[in-house]
């Protein structure tokens, strides 16, 4: 089979050096020293002027911390982490809390420009155009500026760094950050409630559509920072808010490392829909470099008949460990979980979903698709289980995956626990390659094999790409075709 | 239009040789026939004329419009003006029939450096194409092949050769799982299409089809080898007395 051994050393010879993203601000930085201590969370805290709650909160997570082990049970290889050859706090000097655009350094603007998130621009256009994106951007560990504020703020939205809403909506953060992935929740969680720098933070009021859609750009710059990104989203009764995350890093050699919590919270009749679309960088062609994505989201259907859905992209990282969960606890209350996870190069990838089913007549759909090149590994991990009340509890789960190559691994790695005779779960799994056929059916129409492969993969990925925000689809099926460069011919 | 001069072809993944010496011209116009019995390399042909790669040619060349086309790949043939429609059409599943149409006309302009075409013209062309063949609007937003009956996947391959405008058609059994309504509007589609600047070969195991599409010559295919050209009695005194006298005489 030539053209099968054609596509396999292309992958061979794959040159994930061509990372697009791959550009260093030199931008002053404001840098705690490397290493964790009491007395570096308390610079932490301090630079953020918190109050004397939030420091204990940290403390106390920190101490806990101490105690607790790495995990080991992802299908992930790396060398161990050194937590104190880490800095935990990067801030670009002299952004501490910008009031309008105008104050931002023009160096970091031209950043985000480089990443296509027209800041000045979604600004001047505010009021004009009929779709919005309102982006909380955050570089390294300080949230740079939130767009759209003063018009969210009219509808009664607020969207603002975490560490602004810590000042100014104490009772809310403190009602909420926590309760859904408590500080003891796992080591990469509680090391975050420790150290955790910027993030956002959103609250839509009872019955309040969010006129646009929110976004964060995440960014990491500064060697050796880690980014400990902390997010809180609550969708307060009859609310509904639509969030886009997205997330870049330039390209070292060193492995960064981003371990960062993301909460939602749906009250009654809410609906909070998060999508993210990662391509942080994946390492060189060696496997070396590369963001550690070590990510707990989770989002709490608290209140009845609230839904909430995950979509993401996963296109980036040395190592992708991370499964966006939905504790279904409302009565009817709905969760869905969209997976699109392309690894190439060396990337190793452990990734699903977790539907926990407490309520009666809850409901949850998984869609996974996987696509595995290169020497990479791409594993699904999904558990659903029903409680003994969740009467009628029902799941449906999809995995679907593609194998690009004879040097990479897709596994699939589903636990299904059932508690009650009511619960129905359907699970489905696929495995192919593209076929030698489907290739030269594209060809003898005069489709290159690159356009091929690009117009194979996002078939397969359609119901997925389906599910995301238009801004965020084209870009997702761009990034595909990208990140699947040089793996065909 | 196409010249294939002592052609030796065979499978790059065991070296088995199926062509075996074939010489072959087909003139612009012209409807050629390739029949021949189960085995005798009917589709390599079809394979080794369109650029697959699981085939070598080992001697010999093949010559369209006067130049070899031996080192262009599938996708530059194709461009070219080479068009194979499958025995078994692919099914590629998630993609829209609508939208790999469209991505194979703009990638062939693209080659022949043309610009894209315009969504409302390729509509209308696609509009246009779909109504001769009889084929719904609701089959082009499927998924191209999949879970189409026999019927429908032979009557989207013709609509793909009308839409991509080819200068040399290759017809690989397109009458094998068709009921006699279908092959008609299959055959009507194929007649359609014929010009004094476009050359058909049709490739085929029984005589029905060429009721339908009727050829200028008749070639019979054996173990690799034209063994008897003709013109279109040919194909009766085959479908008449099958293949044993010729094959006899070859052998």
């Amino acid at each position: 089979m030539p053209a099968v051994q054609e596509t396999i050393d292309q992958v061979r010879q794959i040159d994930v050096d061509q990372y697009k993203y791959g550009f260093e601000t030199k931008i002053e930085m404001d840098k705690a020293p490397k290493g964790l201590s009491e007395d570096i969370i308390r610079l932490i805290s301090s630079k953020k002027n918190e109050p004397e709650w939030m420091l204990e909160w940290r403390f106390e997570a920190y101490r806990r911390w101490l105690t607790m082990e790495e995990p080991s049970w992802a299908r992930v290889r790396y060398p161990k982490i050194d937590f104190n050859e880490i800095h935990y706090y990067a801030a670009p000097k002299g952004t501490t809390g910008p009031k309008s655009l105008d104050e931002v350094d023009p160096e970091l603007l031209k950043v985000y420009e480089k990443l296509g998130i027209p800041l000045r621009e979604q600004e001047i256009l505010a009021g004009v155009e009929k779709s919005k994106i309102a982006v909380d951007a955050v570089f390294d560990s300080v949230s740079v500026v939130t767009t759209f504020k003063e018009e969210l703020k009219k509808a009664g939205v607020i969207f603002m760094s975490i560490s602004e809403a810590i000042r100014e909506h104490p009772d809310l953060v403190r009602k909420y950050l926590g309760t859904v992935v408590p500080q003891s929740d796992n080591f990469y969680a509680t090391l975050n409630s420790a150290v955790f720098t910027d993030g956002s933070f959103v609250y839509v009021p009872k019955g309040v559509r969010c006129p646009m859609e929110l976004s964060t750009y995440f960014r990491i710059n500064e060697k050796n920072t880690g980014q400990f990104e902390r997010t809180l989203i609550i969708a307060d009764e009859g609310a509904y808010v639509s969030y886009l995350e997205g997330c870049t890093a330039p390209q070292r050699d060193e492995n960064q490392l981003h371990a960062a919590v993301v909460e939602l919270i749906a009250l009654d009749d809410a609906e909070i829909k998060y999508s993210t679309v990662q391509n942080w960088y994946p390492g060189d062609k060696e496997g070396k470099g590369g963001i550690y994505n070590f990510v707990t989201k989770r989002g709490d259907c608290r209140g009845k008949n609230s839904k909430i859905s995950w979509t993401q992209v996963e296109t980036g990282s040395a190592i992708t460990w991370k499964y966006p969960s939905c504790i279904l606890r409302g009565d009817g209350s709905r969760g869905e979980f969209y997976s699109i996870a392309v690894s190439n190069g060396h990337q190793q990838v452990d990734s699903g979903t977790k539907m926990i089913h407490l309520g009666k007549n809850t409901s949850s759909r998984i869609i996974s698709k996987g696509i595995a090149a290169g020497f990479s590994d791409n594993t699904y991990r999904g558990q659903v289980s029903a409680h003994r009340k969740a009467e009628n509890a029902r799941n449906f789960t999809q995995c679907d995956s593609l194998l690009i190559g004879d040097k990479c691994g897709a596994h699939t790695v589903p636990y299904i626990e059932a508690k009650n005779s009511t619960a129905q779960f359907e699970h489905e799994a696929t495995t192919s390659k593209i076929s030698e056929d489907q290739l030269f059916y594209c060809l003898q129409r005069g489709i290159p094999e690159e356009a091929a492969i690009a117009l194979i993969v996002n078939g397969f990925v359609k119901e997925v790409i389906q599910e995301l925000p238009m801004e965020f689809a084209v870009e997702a099926q761009k990034l595909i075709g990208i990140s699947l460069e040089g793996s065909v011919g | 239009m196409l010249e294939i001069k002592n052609l030796h072809a065979r499978i790059a993944e065991d070296g088995t040789e199926i062509i075996r010496g074939l010489n072959l011209t087909v003139k612009a116009g012209e409807v050629a026939a390739i029949m021949g019995p189960n085995g005798s390399g009917k589709s390599t042909l079809s394979y080794v004329l369109s650029g697959r790669e699981d085939y070598e040619v080992t001697e010999g060349d093949i010559l369209y419009n006067g130049e070899s086309i031996l080192e262009l790949d599938a996708a530059e043939r194709a461009a070219k003006g080479l068009f194979l429609a499958f025995q078994y059409p692919v099914e590629i599943p998630g993609v829209a029939t609508m939208q790999f149409l469209k991505v194979a006309m703009n990638e062939q302009r693209k080659y022949r450096g043309e610009d894209e075409l315009s969504t409302p013209e390729f509509m209308r062309r696609v509009k246009e194409a779909a109504a001769e063949l009889k084929i719904a609007p609701e089959m082009l937003r499927r998924p191209l092949n999949v879970g189409f009956s026999g019927g429908e996947k032979k009557r989207a391959e013709i609509l793909q050769m009308a839409l991509l405008e080819p200068k040399l058609c290759v017809l690989d059994e397109t009458d094998s799982g068709l009921d006699i309504d279908a092959l008609k509007v299959v055959a009507d589609g194929v007649n359609a299409l014929r010009s004094p600047d476009r050359a058909v070969v049709v490739i085929t195991h029984y005589q029905r089809l060429l009721d339908y599409i009727v050829p200028d010559t008749v070639h019979v295919l054996y173990r690799g080898q034209v063994v008897k050209s003709g013109d279109k009695t040919l194909a009766h005194e085959l479908e008449a007395n099958g293949y044993a006298d010729i094959i006899g005489a070859a052998a």
